[in-house]
């Protein structure tokens, strides 16, 4: 199963990529998720490694997964070494006014499960999906947040330097 | 036979071997006895067949009382997951509370209350929860009654890390640094009466207590509640089970008594039922290392207090949040 949500961010690429490059931010962001932890010495970049949870009907589900991709500013994905079968994608790209549009893509599923995976894939997606919008509408408002705050910092500043 | 005899002997004094009606009669022999083959090759294969099956059933228990730990099958386990996930996630509505108290690694018992009936929801769900959590790599072994084990979904359990229930066993996964979950209220437990279904119930079975303090592994509580009401459980059948000595022969120390679909009145479980969809909620409770809080030869009775007690409230707690019974 594959799902894909976008949402489109008033701040600049950079900023979006540096909230989600931190890896401590996911569980502030990311709906139903239990668990985001660093696993291994590498904290961040292609090569990090991360224990995560999300809950999923009855149970977390999730497991290790890896960032095989990391394309700064535009792109950073990860796949699964341990537990369920999982891709999943950020893709960053920057509109003409300055803002950004924010990719999320997922997909799940369990290998050599046949129809019973087949159908709880399916059963699922629903909420999986409403997790990925409510991340995105929540990483929004963390993002467009820290770039008031930034803002709001500079202009003290240069009133106090006047 | 004796009809066979008799007709040789006619056939003797007709002449043996000359022909007209003494040939007929031999063809009639002839053919009485190769229907007389034809029976006896029934019978050897009947008889070989009721062997066959004899002896499959007495090698399949004699299996079932052994543990062999590397029955346990992590592909086949994540391969099963996602219909235990939608049997758990859309019949039992199932939801699994703190499983991040279970040590993330090293051996530990997982001392759970039973409920359900032979259906056992409750073990359905943590076990899901278990394997999705920690991922099927990690080891996690269930203790069973034989019977399960011998029955014909034992192979699948066996798969699963289910192995049969006794000290050795329990011993061997815990030294092999794997989760163990044992129910020490076993066959008991489960079936308690619908009218004491907040009730933790181990039949003072203190078992586990000692088993955790000779492995020297931390207990971690595990309560569950909802599986009591996947089925009207009128009765243990306690009594039936002595007057009828299936306690000595087979280990159960109870019959019980249920309506149950689709049986109605449902005596001993042995085929199952179909659970009502219960709501079945779990939750893991912190770990209790009995050495640390009891010091170095603790008192078995006083842990075992204490471990009851703990799963007592909590399981009235869990109980207080349900508005309706199989609603949740």
């Amino acid at each position: 199963m594959r799902l894909n949500e976008s949402i489109v961010i008033s701040a600049p690429p950079t900023l979006v990529w540096d909230y989600l490059a931190e890896p401590s931010n996911y569980l502030h962001f990311m709906s139903g998720i239990t668990r985001w932890e660093v696993a291994g010495e590498q904290r961040t970049g292609l090569g990090a490694r991360y224990r995560m949870l999300i809950r999923v009907g009855s149970a977390e589900v999730g497991g290790l997964i890896e960032i095989v991709e990391w394309d700064e500013r535009r792109d950073m994905a990860w796949s699964s070494v341990l537990g369920v079968d999982q891709r999943g994608r950020w893709r960053l790209r920057e509109l003409d006014d300055g803002r950004t549009r924010v990719e999320l893509r997922f997909a799940y599923g369990v290998a050599g499960s046949g129809i019973p995976g087949w159908i709880a894939e399916l059963v699922s997606a629903p909420q999986l999906g409403g997790h990925l919008r409510r991340s995105l509408r929540q990483l929004k408002r963390q993002v467009e947040h820290e770039r008031m705050r930034a803002d709001a910092a500079q202009r003290r500043a240069e009133r106090n330097l006047a | 036979m004796a009809d066979q005899e008799g007709l040789a002997e006619q056939a003797k004094r007709n002449g043996g071997e000359s022909g007209g009606e003494d040939g007929a009669l031999r063809d009639r022999l002839a053919a009485f006895d190769g229907i007389a083959r034809a029976g006896g090759s029934v019978v050897r294969a009947g008889q070989s067949a009721a062997g066959e099956f004899a002896g499959g059933l007495a090698a399949r228990i004699r299996r079932s009382l052994t543990a062999d730990l590397d029955d346990r099958d992590p592909d086949y386990i994540r391969e099963s997951l996602p219909l235990t996930w939608l049997l758990t996630t859309l019949w039992f509505r199932g939801e699994v509370r703190n499983m991040g108290n279970v040590p993330e690694q090293g051996p530990v018992l997982l001392v759970a209350n039973h409920s359900g009936g032979n259906m056992t929801p409750d073990t359905l769900l943590f076990t899901l929860a278990f394997y999705t959590y920690f991922g099927v790599e990690r080891a996690f072994y269930q203790l069973a009654h034989n019977l399960v084990l011998a029955s014909p979904v034992g192979q699948i359990l066996r798969r699963y890390g289910t192995v049969a229930a006794s000290p050795e066993h329990a011993q061997r996964a815990l030294d092999a640094g794997a989760a163990l979950l044992v129910y020490p209220g076993g066959d008991w437990e489960v079936h308690l009466p619908i009218w004491e279904r907040h009730k933790v119930d181990f039949a003072n079975r203190q078992g586990f207590v000692r088993l955790a303090l000779d492995a020297g592994v931390p207990i971690v509580p595990v309560v569950s509640i909802g599986g009591q009401e996947t089925a009207l459980f009128l009765s243990h059948g306690g009594r039936l089970a002595r007057a009828l000595r299936v306690d000595r022969t087979l280990r159960l120390k109870v019959i019980p008594i249920s309506l149950a679909l689709p049986w109605g009145v449902n005596v001993g479980d042995l085929l199952g039922h179909i659970p009502l969809p219960a709501k079945i909620t779990v939750e893991v409770l912190a770990p209790i290392d009995v050495r640390a809080q009891f010091g170095n030869e603790p008192d078995v009775g006083e842990v075992y207090d204490h471990v009851t007690n703990l799963m007592q409230e909590t399981l009235e707690t869990l109980a207080a949040e349900r508005r309706f019974p199989v609603i949740g």
